[in-house]
């Protein structure tokens, strides 16, 4: 009994810095409708600012003193980012806004690094607060108490500020429909700005308080992204209550995890997750979203058309410079292009379900890397040669997107983006967990191309056909009637309904094609690289996709690979630099604030401007 | 000039400048070698690896570098992802004019360049990766490996458990295979050695996301004698903070492997675990009878101005390794360094090491001691250097373990 309360206590404890994290990102998004990757990397700051403080002011009040000053900093530099970074890219599409803050997380990564250095930091302890107290005569220490007191505290106040005060009052406008907000006069960008404030000083806090109990070091801020999702998905999008709730049932469940099934915890928290939102789809506490695709922000986007005699011109002698380039070029450029080919196809896929089906998909390296690892698996068990297992590898994806998608369309918006990255975690660590057969993360090693295609030269040739090949069939399908079908069911479910549309059906197709194709980009991958790690399921697979198709334009049909192949060289380039990674997020911080339409729709509408590309009739 | 002549010129000009590039290339043009590692994801341990092994270069290339030529290493960073890391060793190899790799701490990034390597035909050596497999069952004629390995390392903390009377064992490694390795490594050998032995409890930390009273809380259940540790980095530091706090380690020994490294002990500052069995490394207790080891300290800090870590000393220990290999190839020819490294000796801070033919393993041993506080820093104390070769199965055994050649 006194283990069961200790524990529970312990779960309680480590529920108020994922709190505190969470509520901000949940409001950040419920105002702004930015989902802000960039959290990790705030709470991370909390946690660095709060270190250096500590070693200045002296004593309790110094401590405490250093943790609400650190929330303050983190929050101002939050201001700083809003201001100078999202501003100019509201008025792009959803979710665009997340490719600046993925530039932000590198940003500030590598100025972590310059300024605290690589070696982690071992929080201070709170002053007065360092031993136990015995609870049926368990230990819980005094500062998990405190923890277990404070954390109420802050979620009251938050929710008095929300509730009961005028400000609060223009919160919860704007999140319910923020044009009438503006419509009635209030300034918008102030409001963004102070609730962003609001929200990264929470992160600031969050990263402070958990000192303490940890440190500060550089992986703090991926490591905390996944949970703080998962939490701010299961108490429901906006609902503060809701993150509260949630973060004390992952941190309790996560205890008794621990204890009673110690290698459950890398799953534990999506397996929950997905249960939940199979039963409540809006998340515990949260209410059906209302915005979406339908009546947003910018420019409608234009019909699709075929492209004009000047562009198949250009793509054609695009084609041949790429197709000859092993006859001009040396061996490192063939391997480098053969690995941007392969994913330039596995972003086109996701840009296929995610511009054309408006499916926005958090998951989608489920199928690249599921691909890679079918191709791989039946070349280790059962010497598959490689031309079957490139013909397997997309089935196989295929399969496992038919199961995901039945489950994951059953909900729409940030709760489908959940679900998928909830898979493609469970298979991540399907991969990870199941060493006897997946080699762990020591990964599978020695599958090479068929003799014929084992010349660097051949095997460029291979990607060259498939890949090229699938991002045309890929384009084709957008210009089909399936194509037709997908877009109608993006703009308006109901009316597409109402013409007989199965909307349900013809996203659970899409959904599944997408997957093919990346599953065929994986086959590819994992034959050019000889071997397959966890690293390829890995979410951050994912996002690397879904930035390079924001980059690229998710309201243009070449966005995808267009993106990709922009991302991949200008990394390559970088990554010979010390501080690349601050080179590369702010190179993407400007090409998003310069063109807000991604590459190829600024690079367009530049084109028209100058007189290069026609203008449309009906855009005029 | 008609068009003859001018031809004739060019082949001329071309076959001079062809010449003239190999006579440079006897007598000045560097030797390159490959180095990929992850200099951002994993900073805190890269960077004096790096240190290492520039300092080993310094020195190389003022006594006249390897077969009167400098001795260079092009550094490039992998982001710790395998596939980047093999387009990186790709380039290198090709297009760089590498003659051979080194590099990585992350086995699955050393497992990847391993492979690569195979199949290309190009010697990697692994200077920091410890996986067992990178050796035994992934092993290949082509990779070497010269650190101590996990198998080695925990059969010498295992040999110190086996000297006590703790029966029962609780463990806790992070959830991937360098931890389920390590484990197994320590009960194998702790059981061989002392049968009757008891595994009580298994904890499994998700890597670098410990919930650490969590963790203490289940050790404690399992009320072990003694207690094996394979946590490390930022996980080890909340984990000795939890179990201090909470007094999992009262009257218990801990076997904490590569916890005494500086790497882990000095962000631990004065809250580093007291009296726990750890292999390591004590750079602040060499005196002049230890010879080349504090050869060694005193040139780092000198150069650098700070105090080794454990990857200090690997990495000029691979620079060493190198200019050994070429050397006694006699050549920059890859199959002549493959040839030159079976059996190759080296002369290192540590002690003459050897890189066995069985396995390609080198038999680099390591530090055991015990920890402890001294100035407000933890120390390790009662410390010696144990032999690699002396911890290693039997030969029969590691044949078995590696595929046929």
């Amino acid at each position: 009994m006194g283990l069961f309360i200790a524990q529970i206590l312990t779960g309680l404890a480590n529920a108020g810095a994922l709190f505190m994290v969470a509520s901000g990102l949940s409001l950040i998004f419920g105002v702004t409708r930015v989902v802000n990757f960039a959290h990790g990397s705030f709470y991370m700051l909390g946690a660095y600012v709060g270190y250096s403080l500590m070693q200045v002011l002296p004593g309790m009040v110094g401590f405490w003193g250093a943790i609400l000053l650190a929330g303050i900093i983190v929050g101002l530099i939050g201001v700083i980012v809003e201001i100078c970074v999202l501003r100019p890219v509201y008025s792009a599409p959803e979710l665009f806004q997340l490719v600046a803050t993925f530039g932000v997380i590198l940003v500030i990564q590598d100025l972590a690094l310059m300024i605290w250095g690589p070696q982690d930091l071992l929080g201070p302890r709170a002053p007065g607060l360092k031993g136990v107290i015995r609870i049926m005569g368990e230990p819980v220490p005094q500062y998990d108490i405190a923890l277990i007191v404070i954390t109420p505290f802050v979620a009251f106040g938050l929710w008095y500020l929300i509730t009961k005060t005028r400000v609060g009052t223009l919160v919860r406008a704007a999140t319910q429909d923020r044009e009438m907000v503006s419509a009635l006069g209030v300034n918008q960008a102030w409001l963004f700005t102070g609730v962003f404030f609001l929200g990264c000083a929470l992160a600031g806090l969050g990263g402070a308080l958990q000192l303490p109990k940890g440190g500060a070091d550089l992986l703090m801020d991926f490591t905390i992204l996944g949970s703080v999702f998962v939490v701010v998905v299961i108490g429901g999008m906006g609902s503060l209550p809701g993150a509260y709730l949630a973060a004390v049932i992952i941190s309790v469940l996560n205890v008794f995890g621990v204890t009673y099934a110690p290698q459950s915890t890398l799953v534990l928290m999506f397996v929950v997750m997905v249960i939940v939102l199979m039963f409540r789809p809006f998340g515990l506490l949260g209410k059906e979203e209302i915005a979406g695709e339908h009546g947003q922000v910018g420019e409608p986007e234009r019909p699709i058309k075929p492209a004009g005699n000047r562009v198949r011109w250009l793509v054609a002698a695009g084609l041949l410079i790429l197709g000859l380039l092993p006859f001009y070029s040396g061996n490192f450029a063939v391997v480098l292009v053969t690995d941007i080919m392969i994913f330039c196809l596995f972003a086109a896929s996701l840009h296929f379900m995610l511009g054309q089906g408006g499916l926005v998909s958090f998951g989608h390296a489920a199928f690249f890397g599921g691909g890679a690892y079918a191709a791989a698996l039946f070349v280790t068990y059962a010497n598959t040669p490689m031309e079957l297992a490139l013909v397997l590898a997309p089935i196989c994806a295929g399969l496992a997107a038919i199961v995901i998608g039945w489950v994951c369309l059953r909900s729409t918006g940030v709760y489908f983006a959940m679900l998928t990255l909830a898979f493609g975690q469970l298979l991540w660590s399907l991969a990870f967990q199941w060493g006897d057969v997946t080699g762990g993360d020591d990964g599978l090693v020695n599958i090479w191309p068929s003799d014929w295609a084992s010349d660097n030269d051949i095997y460029y040739y291979l990607a060259f056909v498939l890949c090229i090949g699938g991002i045309l069939l890929l384009r084709q399908a957008a210009h089909a009637p399936f194509g037709y079908a997908m877009r109608a069911a993006r703009d308006s479910a109901r009316q597409a309904e109402a013409m007989g549309i199965n909307t349900k059906r013809i996203q659970w197709v899409a959904f599944t094609f997408a997957g093919i194709m990346a599953g065929l980009a994986g086959g590819l991958f994992v034959f050019s690289k000889g071997s397959i790690f966890p690293n390829e399921l890995e979410t951050a697979r994912s996002f690397d996709a879904l930035i390079v198709v924001f980059l690229g334009g998710v309201k243009t049909l070449s966005g995808g690979w267009v993106g990709a192949a922009f991302f991949e060289g200008i990394k390559d380039y970088l990554t010979r630099f010390e501080y690349w990674r601050l080179a590369l997020g702010l190179s993407i911080i400007i090409v998003v604030i310069l063109g807000p339409e991604g590459i190829v729709g600024s690079l367009r509408k530049a084109g028209e401007r100058f007189g290069i590309l026609k203008v449309p009739e009906d855009a005029k | 000039m008609n068009r003859n002549t001018f031809l004739k010129t060019l082949v001329g000009a071309a076959a001079l400048s062809v010449t003239g590039l190999a006579a440079l290339a006897q007598s000045g043009e560097p030797i390159k070698v490959g180095e990929i590692n992850h200099y951002k994801r994993m900073a805190a341990f890269a960077e004096p690896y790096k240190q290492g092994i520039e300092l080993r270069l310094e020195e190389i290339n003022a006594a006249g570098g390897v077969l009167d030529r400098p001795l260079e290493f092009i550094f490039r960073d992998d982001q710790g992802d395998p596939g980047e890391a093999i387009k990186i060793a790709e380039e290198l190899m090709t297009s760089e004019g590498a003659v051979m790799l080194t590099g990585t701490i992350l086995s699955n990034v050393g497992l990847a360049i391993s492979s690569v390597a195979a199949e290309k035909q190009w010697v990697y050596l692994a200077a920091e990766p410890l996986a067992d497999a990178l050796t035994w069952s992934q092993g290949n004629p082509w990779t070497f490996r010269l650190r101590t390995s996990t198998y080695m390392q925990a059969a010498m903390l295992a040999e110190q458990a086996a000297k006590t009377d703790a029966m029962k064992y609780a463990t806790i490694a992070p959830n991937y295979a360098y931890g389920k390795d390590a484990v197994a490594a320590f009960k194998e050998v702790l059981t061989e050695l002392k049968p009757g032995v008891e595994f009580v409890g298994e904890q499994w930390p998700a890597l670098f996301k410990i919930d650490a009273g969590a963790e203490v809380q289940a050790l404690e259940r399992s009320k072990p004698d003694a207690i094996y540790n394979v946590t490390f980095g930022p996980d080890l530091a909340k984990f000795v903070r939890e179990g201090t706090t909470r007094g999992l380690f009262d009257g218990r020994t801990v076997y904490g492997l590569l916890s005494g490294e500086p790497e882990y002990m000095e962000p631990l500052a004065d809250e580093a675990p007291e009296g726990w069995v750890v292999t390591g490394y004590p750079w602040y207790d060499f005196t002049e009878e230890d010879g080349a080891n504090k050869t060694f300290v005193d040139a780092y800090q000198a150069r650098f101005n700070e105090t080794p870590k454990l990857g200090s000393l690997v990495g000029y220990m691979t620079a060493a390794t190198v200019a050994a290999a070429i050397q006694k190839a006699g050549s920059t020819d890859g199959d002549a360094i493959r040839q030159a490294f079976e059996g190759l000796g080296v002369a290192t801070p540590v002690g003459d090491i050897t890189f066995r033919e069985i396995d390609n393993q080198a038999t680099m041993g390591a530090f055991v001691g015990t920890t402890a506080l001294k100035d407000g820093a933890g120390v390790m104390t009662d410390w010696t250097y144990l032999d690699g070769a002396d911890y290693l199965p039997s030969d029969e055994e590691v044949a078995k373990l590696r595929p046929a050649e």
